[in-house]
């Protein structure tokens, strides 16, 4: 098992987000959380990356405990987190961006060659690499963030609702090159999304979230047939 | 050149490296300092002392002053890890009261009477003073602006750079922002510590208001006003607002008034500074120097 998480309590102040959540993650799997705004989903990623303490449980990554790790040394263990809304640094530019993501790997990855790799999957990145992050439209910011997580060549990928803004043509774009990584390259990535119906069609397994806490578990094919993934998540139409 | 131009040039050179250090901490790495004068203080009071109490010459104190400004840097850098942005900024401020206030009530940095008797530098014999020690001074301050451009382009100054930020999402990178914080305020107050190993050898006596807020403040507007995060902005901030007073000088009265008026044109028309990103200087600079102004 890649991730395993038990038992896991986030709270902001008084308010518990997430109230014993568990879950695990196997080697090469696409794994997605559903669930409506405000359920956890968001808190549970960045719980996971080190972002938010946890109040109560354990996360346990390549069979070490990583609980109470900060956030960068997470990441040097090959987590790596494609934030909501971006969050480039906007005042480096494209090229900086990327150089970021491979921070303390410069020795031990071909850096030319994973460079040359993401502009081939993004190649507006390419067409910008001398531009600064805040002039890139807010879809290109996505693939930037993506691309920036991407370059390390993470063994487990957090992906914190990566359609949002985007229009919904480069939404399916992403999420087919998030697909096509899992399957092709074996990333194994832990997705968050609102957007149940496109989240559950690239998903292995998937964990439906409400309230903090889990409300359902299962292969994402058999969620998609599920009444009341239907009626809450995906709407009538989508049988 | 005159003696007087020689002595404003002098100041500016001085002031230009302790701008480049705060520009380290301030403009590379995003953090905020309010107390610099603090170390130009802790540097100019550990030259003098070396010099006056343990006969050390200026290059043989040099690198201990540097030491020492680097470590204390580092030592009162540790509260920007778990403070932000205001509070940090009224940390600044009470350090460099605090420090202010060491100098002028501890006897054994000299009290109210401060430190006199401080030696020329001397080189292979020979005391460096005008014309010569202003060039050290520049020659100095060529070495610190190679050493910004070296840690600009280095991976340690993108770290920063990324801290400075975006500090969430560079963590998130692998990036630790405890020692990136820390990196930035020792190699910037370890500039600073040159800066005052420099005042004090200039100006040979040295005193404890030399190096209260209000110079710290002014270490703020010149690189307000060059650009923060900028590799020329300390320069240019230090030779427009260190050659300002001197200008005005007929207009005594107003000189003040003229400096206040120039820092709110840039706050009001070119927020980034003279250098900073999209002003007009930079603008008609780029072709020239490309790849030097960032």
């Amino acid at each position: 098992m890649l991730l395993e998480v038990g038992g896991l309590h986030i709270s902001y102040g008084d308010i518990e987000a997430v109230c014993g959540f568990d879950f695990h993650i196997g080697e090469g799997e696409l794994v997605s959380v559903i669930g409506v705004n405000g359920a956890g989903k968001s808190s549970i990623l960045q719980a996971v990356m080190g972002i938010l303490p946890c109040r109560k449980g354990s996360i346990v990554y390549k069979g070490k405990d990583i609980t109470s790790l900060p956030s960068h040394e997470r990441a040097r263990m090959g987590i790596r987190l494609v934030p909501e809304r971006s969050r480039i640094f906007p005042r480096l530019t494209v090229y900086e961006n990327l150089m970021v993501g491979l921070y303390g790997l410069k020795g031990r990855l071909n850096v030319g060659e994973r460079v040359d790799w993401l502009y081939g999957l993004f190649p507006v990145l390419a067409e910008r690499r001398e531009q600064p992050g805040r002039t890139l439209s807010g879809g290109e910011q996505q693939q930037l963030a993506i691309a920036r997580a991407l370059i390390s060549g993470p063994d487990l990928l957090l992906v914190d609702e990566v359609s949002m803004g985007l229009m919904p043509k480069l939404a399916d774009e992403v999420f087919r090159l998030l697909r096509q990584l899992n399957t092709e390259q074996g990333l194994t990535m832990l997705l968050v999304e609102q957007n149940a119906v496109a989240s559950l069609r690239i998903s292995t397994r998937a964990y439906v979230l409400e309230t903090g806490t889990c409300a359902l578990h299962g292969d994402a094919a058999e969620l998609m047939g599920n009444s009341h993934v239907l009626d809450v998540y995906l709407g009538r139409e989508a049988k | 050149m005159s003696s007087y131009l020689i002595t404003i040039g002098t100041m500016i050179a001085i002031q230009a490296i302790a701008v480049c250090g705060l520009n380290v901490i301030v403009g590379f790495a995003g953090q905020i300092s309010l107390g610099h004068a603090a170390f130009l203080g802790i540097g100019a009071y550990t030259a003098a002392l070396l010099a006056t109490k343990a006969g050390l010459s200026f290059w043989m104190a040099l690198p201990l002053v540097v030491a020492v400004c680097g470590s204390v840097g580092l030592l009162l850098g540790l509260p920007s890890i778990r403070l932000r942005e205001d509070f940090l900024a009224i940390t600044t401020i009470g350090i460099n009261f605090i420090v202010e206030a060491v100098f002028r009530y501890v006897p054994f940095f000299g009290g109210a009477l401060g430190i006199g008797g401080i030696p020329r530098v001397m080189f292979f014999g020979m005391r460096v003073k005008g014309t010569s020690f202003f060039l050290l001074c520049v020659a100095f301050l060529c070495l610190t602006l190679a050493a910004c451009w070296w840690f600009k382009r280095s991976w340690a100054g993108l770290a920063c750079a990324a801290i400075g930020e975006e500090e969430q999402a560079a963590s998130t990178m692998g990036i630790s922002p405890v020692r990136f914080k820390l990196l930035a305020f020792v190699i910037g107050t370890g500039m600073a510590g040159l800066a005052g190993s420099l005042y004090a050898h200039h100006m040979q006596f040295i005193s404890a208001g030399d190096f209260s807020f209000s110079v710290s403040i002014a270490l703020l507007s010149m690189l307000v006003l060059g650009g923060m995060g900028t590799l020329f902005g300390p320069l240019v901030g230090a030779l427009i607002l260190g050659a300002l007073p001197e200008v005005f000088r007929p207009l005594v009265d107003y000189r003040m008034l003229f400096y206040t008026v120039l820092l709110l044109l840039v706050i009001r028309f070119q927020p980034a500074g003279l250098l900073g990103e999209e002003s007009a200087l930079r603008r008609i600079l780029i072709p020239f120097v490309k790849g030097g102004m960032r």
